[in-house]
């Protein structure tokens, strides 16, 4: 604020000269934090696009116009099929893993969604004894630090019969406290004119629900939806406890396990591993960045 | 639940002695307690439920039940307590120098990030501010780290610190930063930084004054990268709700630039310091994925966090018992420092 320009008729030429200056500085310091942000992405497309030899002669740049190498397109396919290959499914293990946190990511978003709406709307808007002990319920386990019921998570997968298989990435996560919390505040600021309307036509609350409240809660929706995707996608420390074969791993676990193993002497090939779980995701983000902001802002949720 | 064409119409399974308002009411709640029923489920079986099933862990030597062949449904979930320790486990962990050890480096990371994290970020979102062009480019752009898959950036970073190979060295040698002969560990290096720099003037300090590690200090800066588009999102949030008569005001009275920030800026915008204040060190508690993709808690334990340390015992050690006895000391340390953030910040934040 203090650098607008002022409309001052006083303001002589040197004056505008430095404000100028001030705004150049400005835009330069934030250039430089967006490459800062921007390039270990850069870095990491570049290098997936190298050869070995490249890499380990720290050649930035080997490609024309000052280098001769071609874009080693070849190291896709190469960590692909270098990564393993699943039995099970006659498919690269990198299919695979891009299966299974498909599989997980998408069966608990859409649970979430059900559970959250349902609970949402009836600590919105219905009057319901007891209403207020359960929101307050629910709040508290937000402070309830996720390492705290590891263990006892762990053993209870065991005791399911779901250990190392489909259920454990995502049953426990069908609901979801945030959501359940950015939806009630949504649908609380939906008039409440409208339910008496409707009231007064006839609807009950789970027609007024479908009819009128979720068409008109559409943003929140794909917010809520957006950001959970991008958390059961990165979801790391569970899938790696509660899965033991290979064919069972997210594609967070397998890029980590094909790190661990040898990605100190392929690093070509762990970068381009990476550069397929990170640029989906990215073309994802720039197509619906909106909704982020707007779930940050209503939640101040930290993943 | 069937929609009526009038509100007072009869419903034909409606017990007489009931009127029809009393029963749609009796039917709303009835609804409305169904509707709530599969998201408190799932938070009672996943959330509730374990707090209690894990104290029950944590006083006992618990093998897993496959190990020991439990038959019957009682037994899968009380027969791995092969036997009851009492508080034995917490004994354990209060004498354990590992735990201690674990509890300083996370102590130490939070420490560190807080003040460059949220400086940073305010003083990127306060650039923000100034209606530049491409604001919204730029927030768009800060924001990419925190929305990608943590282990693939971790991984990415593990190259970027590589010492002879990676970018950060190449780019400090170039700089003339560096001494090519001498390149720096990063992540490989558990030695303090005050006494990497003491050395490098060929002195020795104690091992007290060694400062937190340069491995600790480049997960923080992984870190800072992450989450600085984030808290920039919630700073730029808490700016726009700042009311702009008290900056005309202020201008009225003379203030300008720093003066505007330090009196007005900055204190009414504490209320959004102290919740991303407050985010960050519950962040930071339970920070995961990168430490373990990046160092795994090493070298040795320099980047041995609680969170890192709770999962080692359990996952390479099968310490059940005693990774549910090191969870709950760690939830105690949560729920204090909460606690005494919240009083910290009783006098000190200024709510409007």
């Amino acid at each position: 604020m203090a650098n607008e320009p002022q409309p001052a008729p006083t303001a002589t030429p040197r004056l505008q000269i430095r404000i100028d200056w001030t705004r150049a500085l400005i835009h330069a310091i934030l250039i430089l934090g967006a490459l800062a942000s921007a390039a270990p992405f850069l870095y990491m497309i570049m290098t997936s696009f190298k050869t070995y030899g490249d890499i380990i002669n720290n050649n930035f740049w080997p490609w024309p116009p000052i280098g001769n190498e071609s874009l080693q397109l070849q190291n896709y396919p190469d960590a692909i099929t270098n990564v393993g290959f699943d039995k099970a499914w006659q498919v690269p293990l990198v299919v695979r893993y891009f299966a299974n946190s498909i599989i997980a990511t998408v069966a608990s978003v859409l649970g979430i969604i059900l559970t959250s709406v349902f609970a949402a709307y009836a600590l919105a808007r219905m009057d319901l004894p007891g209403k207020n002990f359960i929101f307050i319920l629910i709040l508290a386990t937000l402070m309830i630090p996720p390492d705290l019921t590891l263990v006892p998570k762990v053993v209870m997968m065991f005791n399911f019969g779901w250990y190392n298989a489909y259920p454990a990435l995502v049953v426990p996560f069908l609901a979801s406290v945030f959501s359940i919390f950015l939806l009630r505040q949504f649908f609380m600021q939906i008039p409440k004119d409208l339910f008496d309307a409707a009231f007064i036509d006839g609807a009950g609350h789970l027609r007024y629900l479908f009819a009128i409240v979720l068409p008109l809660s559409k943003p929140a929706l794909v917010t809520t939806a957006l950001l959970n995707f991008i958390w059961a996608w990165d979801s790391f420390k569970w899938p790696l406890l509660v899965t033991r074969d290979s064919n069972m791993r997210v594609v967070a676990v397998g890029l980590q396990q094909f790190m661990a193993s040898e990605g100190g002497t392929r690093v070509q090939l762990l970068m381009a591993f990476a550069s397929m779980v990170v640029v989906p995701v990215l073309v994802f983000y720039f197509i619906t960045q909106k909704y982020f902001k707007e779930g940050v802002i209503t939640t101040g949720i930290k993943g | 639940m069937s929609s009526q064409a009038v509100p007072v119409s009869i419903d034909a399974t409606r017990p007489r002695f009931f009127s029809a308002r009393r029963w749609r009411r009796i039917r709303d709640i009835g609804l409305g307690y169904f509707l709530l029923a599969p998201a408190l489920t799932i938070l009672i079986v996943f959330e509730f439920f374990p707090i209690f099933f894990g104290a029950f862990i944590s006083t006992c030597d618990w093998k897993p039940a496959a190990a020991i062949g439990a038959e019957t449904l009682l037994d899968r979930w009380t027969g791995p307590c092969v036997k009851f320790v009492g508080l034995d486990n917490y004994v354990r962990a209060f004498a354990d120098e590992k735990m201690w050890q674990s509890l300083l480096v996370t102590a130490t990371y939070a420490l560190i990030s807080l003040p460059i994290q949220l400086g940073l970020a305010l003083f990127f979102a306060y650039l923000l501010f100034q209606n530049v062009r491409g604001k919204e480019t730029f927030r768009v752009i800060f924001f990419l780290p925190y929305i990608t898959s943590s282990v693939a950036s971790a991984a990415v970073w593990s190259f970027l610190y590589n010492p002879d190979k990676g970018l950060i060295n190449n780019i400090l040698i170039g700089l003339g930063v560096m001494d090519p002969e001498k390149v720096w560990k990063w992540l490989g290096e558990p030695t303090g930084i005050f006494a990497l720099m003491a050395r490098g003037m060929g002195m020795t300090l104690p091992d007290w004054l060694g400062g937190p590690s340069l491995a600790l200090l480049a997960v923080i800066f992984y870190t800072t990268w992450v989450f600085l588009g984030y808290d920039m999102t919630l700073f730029l949030a808490g700016l726009g709700n700042i009311p702009a008569e008290l900056y005309d005001a202020a201008k009225v009275d003379g203030a300008s630039g720093w003066k505007l920030f330090r009196h007005i800026t900055f204190p009414l915008l504490s209320p959004t310091t102290f919740f991303i204040l407050i985010i960050t060190v519950i962040g930071i508690f339970k920070a995961f994925n990168h430490i373990y993709v990046m160092t795994q808690g090493g070298p040795g334990d320099a980047t041995t966090t609680t969170s890192i340390y709770i999962f080692q015992q359990l996952y390479q050690f099968n310490r059940y018992g005693y990774s549910a006895a090191l969870s709950f000391i760690l939830f105690i340390v949560i729920l204090g420092l909460t606690i005494a953030q919240n009083r910290m910040a009783g006098s000190r934040v200024v709510y409007d």
